[in-house]
């Protein structure tokens, strides 16, 4: 063996210097926050309490997940390699911990982490006995195929959405069914409507609006304040909040928008700050943060719906449920939410639609070419602000009380969250990432197990912003142009080329 | 008179905090042009961690001196601080350097996301209320009990004492050392300063742990002075010396020291004089004045459109 060969450091060796230096990292970033907790004890004193083994638990975590990552090339093997370690570790802890042993659940995880590995091993020794893939041509077929599929996928999920309430109805009946239609239904497809109007803004005309809450809130209160103060029906103020919001957003967008893209942003947020404190504090408008109670609810296009004679259940001839109206608005709601992304659809292939999207990859050459970037910013900014209005008048008439603490910032957040992780351009894959997002977490409060786990106090909203900050990092590092990317340009001169996504340069947005 | 003259001692206070966390957010957007959203998260973080050593040394090691404590706490806020802001820009800027222009803004919005709750489901939702240390104050003008009595507190005192410190240590470094030199190499062209030997990853590392250095002093300081902390604390204050490094001309160092005394004052002054209620308000409306109306700032250089 020659003296260079042995002095280098093996795979093992590096692999594990760099993991044990990940392991320190995550033992001096986890040591106050996560080993000792401040709390009031009952003469609000603060008192310590230790929590010294999770430190080790994230610094062992970490050391593994490091290692693994740095001695396995292929990236599915290091995925799958790196769930399975965690899980079968989390069967260790399981297992040792002897406050609340669980042995099924560790047998589970550990035979789970273990398929895991070895199908990560799998796919690590075929990664390296298969020759050097040469990079592939641009594939100019597959873009089609893949926007074939991707409508396909759009109208089963529509068709499905339209059944949604039916089929669950049938099969849960009136009691059952309510909670899944209004927590998972209703919930979602506000979401989804708020990501497709943010998505105008963010998606199609880059401009990263970090106050679109405002927009919301208007639309809320503007529902809340016309119905409350001069009787007008849901119908009228629809339209009225709609049109109020992107009053605001034009009167926003005036001084703001030639102003480069991060100062813009900033400006958004502290614009919907200072909504949000104008709505806490005017209190003779708004009733600050007491909220505006017993706001209308809706009706079926006049009729209400109650058990009174002229109720929506006694003229139809049916017996009186209250899921018929969680039923008529999820449908409101869906209907909404199609107008926004048929809107959308529409625009993209108007002249308008065009600019925005040239607007997006390069403001300097779009001015050059005589494109009237304030316009066009500006209907950008007020239609998705009008799409705003009205899922808050939608919001406002569903849950009968309004205040200033559903208009936060984290709200917006939440929003600007969706809308990164879908794709920033992407009708579906907004939806998409609503329906994970916000689902998601619904889902987690139904699975019992986690109560076991981690306590009966366990609340994953909680852990909601959590993943989702840490998503979209992770969405900017690893894929900056979304999960279902059509940031493709929507016309082209004579023949479509291939162009990667990470090749198109943003200019100034 | 004499209560402005207490309005303009408690805005001064406020406002060598605020300029400690502007000058993370300037020197960070000097030297690779993006708004590091969650630095002012990052001063949360270091409160808490202020917060849980001090307690630690208190009660668990019962040290007997508050200054000895102070200062132990001060220097292992700045260092474990410094790893997590040193962590933050490995993990989550590095890859983003040649993306599109707002995917380190998205980024950085996530990471402040992250950080806020990863502080509430470690630490809890509740305030957490400090026990009051360094109660002393001493009578500038008046006597004990008096109405029109203008009053400093040994904790003030400190505030502004260390804030000048730091800044004359922070200023030497940037002024006269290799590494200030690096920085500006940096800030003015990074691939030159690639192409003459600066290491342009360890200065923007390095840039980034200053930052955090500076937002730990705040963040102790903060906690010496208001003894109260939330998991969402870093969201206000951070926005707030945002908009003093954009008043005072972002890029600028001197101009983040200005600009968090002013807007420090303002919001005092405002809270005094106009309306506590709407004093977050006020400075909200500050950084929307200011960037559309002088973008550079006082003590800026315009910025030039390349393409």
């Amino acid at each position: 063996m020659d003296v260079a060969a042995a002095k280098r450091p093996t795979r093992v060796q590096t692999a594990l210097r760099e993991a044990s230096f990940a392991g320190l990292i995550a033992a001096l970033l986890s040591f106050p926050i996560l080993a000792l907790r401040v709390e009031a004890d009952m003469n609000n004193r603060l008192v310590l309490e230790e929590r010294w083994p999770l430190v080790g638990v994230a610094t062992l975590s970490i050391f593994v997940a490091r290692f693994l990552s740095s001695i396995l090339d292929d990236w599915r093997a290091r995925a799958l390699a790196i769930a399975g370690a965690l899980s079968n570790l989390f069967a260790i802890g399981l297992m040792i911990f002897p406050d609340r042993p669980q042995i099924g659940l560790a047998l589970w995880f550990g035979a789970s982490g273990s398929t895991l590995m070895a199908a990560g091993l799998y796919f690590e020794r075929e990664g390296r006995a298969a020759p050097e893939r040469p990079i592939a041509a641009p594939q100019v077929a597959k873009t089609s195929r893949t926007s074939g599929l991707i409508n396909l996928v759009g109208i089963v999920a529509l068709g499905f959405v339209i059944a949604y309430p039916l089929v669950l109805l049938a099969w849960l009946g009136p009691q059952g069914s309510l909670k899944w239609i209004n927590n998972y239904g209703v919930q979602i497809l506000i979401y989804v409507m708020l990501g497709w109007g943010l998505n105008i803004v963010v998606g199609l005309a880059g401009l990263l609006d970090l106050g679109y809450v405002a927009f919301y809130a208007v639309g809320a209160y503007a529902y809340a304040l016309l119905a409350t103060t001069f009787g007008l029906s849901f119908w009228i103020c629809l339209p009225l909040a709609g049109i109020l919001a992107a009053f605001w957003g034009i009167l926003l967008g005036f001084p703001v928008l030639r102003l480069r893209g991060d100062y813009l942003a900033l400006v958004t947020l502290a614009f919907g700050e200072i909504v949000t404190i104008v709505l806490t504090n005017w209190v003779d408008l708004t009733n600050g943060e007491a909220g505006i109670s017993s706001i209308p609810r809706v009706s079926f296009f006049g009729l209400p719906f109650t058990a009174a004679d002229d109720g929506f259940a006694a003229t139809f001839g049916i017996a009186f449920s209250p899921i018929h109206r969680t039923i008529f608005l999820f449908y409101l709601i869906l209907v909404l939410a199609l107008i926004t992304n048929v809107v959308t659809i529409r625009l993209r292939r108007l002249p308008i639609g065009r600019a925005w999207e040239a607007l997006r990859e390069d403001e300097i050459a779009c001015r050059s070419l005589g494109v009237n970037t304030t316009n066009t910013k500006l209907t950008a900014f007020a239609l998705g602000a009008m799409f705003g209005g009205l899922a808050g008048a939608f919001f406002a008439v569903r849950q009968g009380f309004i205040n200033p603490n559903s208009f936060t910032f984290m709200e917006s957040a939440t929003i600007l969250a969706i809308v990164v992780l879908g794709g920033m351009g992407s009708q579906i894959g907004v939806a998409l990432a609503a329906v994970a997002m916000v689902g998601g977490t619904e889902i987690l409060r139904e699975l019992d197990f986690l109560k076991v786990l981690f306590g009966n106090d366990f609340d994953p909203n909680q852990y909601r912003m959590l993943i989702f900050g840490l998503a979209m990092v992770v969405m900017m590092v690893w894929k900056p142009r979304g999960l279902i990317s059509t940031r493709e340009p929507s016309i082209f001169l004579k023949e479509r080329r291939g162009v990667a996504g990470s090749l198109v340069k943003e200019g100034h947005g | 008179m004499e209560n402005f003259l207490q309005q303009l001692i408690n805005g001064l206070t406020l406002g060598s905090i605020y300029g400690l966390i502007a000058i993370g957010y300037t020197m960070v957007f000097g030297i690779i042009g993006m708004v590091n959203f969650a630095h002012g998260d990052v001063f949360m973080v270091s409160t808490f961690i202020a917060l849980i050593i001090f307690l630690a040394l208190t009660t668990l090691f019962s040290i007997p001196s508050i200054y000895i404590a102070l200062f132990l706490v001060m220097v292992a806020a700045m260092i474990l601080t410094s790893v997590w802001s040193w962590a933050i820009e490995r993990l989550a800027y590095r890859p983003l350097r040649g993306s599109f222009r707002l995917a380190p803004l998205i980024s950085a919005i996530g990471m402040s996301i992250f950080l806020m709750n990863f502080v509430q489901v470690t630490q809890g939702p509740r305030n957490k209320p400090m026990p009051p240390i360094l109660e002393h104050v001493f009578y500038l003008y008046g006597q004990p009990g008096a109405a029109n009595a203008v009053t400093i507190s040994s904790r003030q005192i400190i505030i502004m004492a260390a804030t000048a410190i730091l800044l004359t240590i922070f200023w030497y470094v940037v002024q006269k050392t290799a590494l200030g030199r690096a920085q500006r190499a940096v800030e003015q062209d990074r691939k030159m300063a690639a192409l003459l030997g600066v290491n342009v990853n360890r200065t923007v590392s390095i840039t980034f742990i200053i930052g955090a250095m500076l937002a730990s002093v705040a963040g102790t300081l903060y906690l010496l002075q208001y003894g109260v902390v939330r998991f969402d604390d870093g969201f206000i204050p951070g926005v707030k010396a945002f908009t003093a490094a954009v008043l005072g001309g972002i890029g600028s160092i001197p101009g983040a020291v200005l600009g968090g005394l002013l807007i420090g004052l303002i919001e005092v002054l405002w809270a005094a004089y106009v309306s506590s209620d709407y004093k977050n308000a006020a400075a909200f409306s500050i950084l929307i004045i200011v960037l559309i109306f002088m973008p550079s700032g006082l003590l800026g250089r315009p910025e030039v459109e390349k393409v």
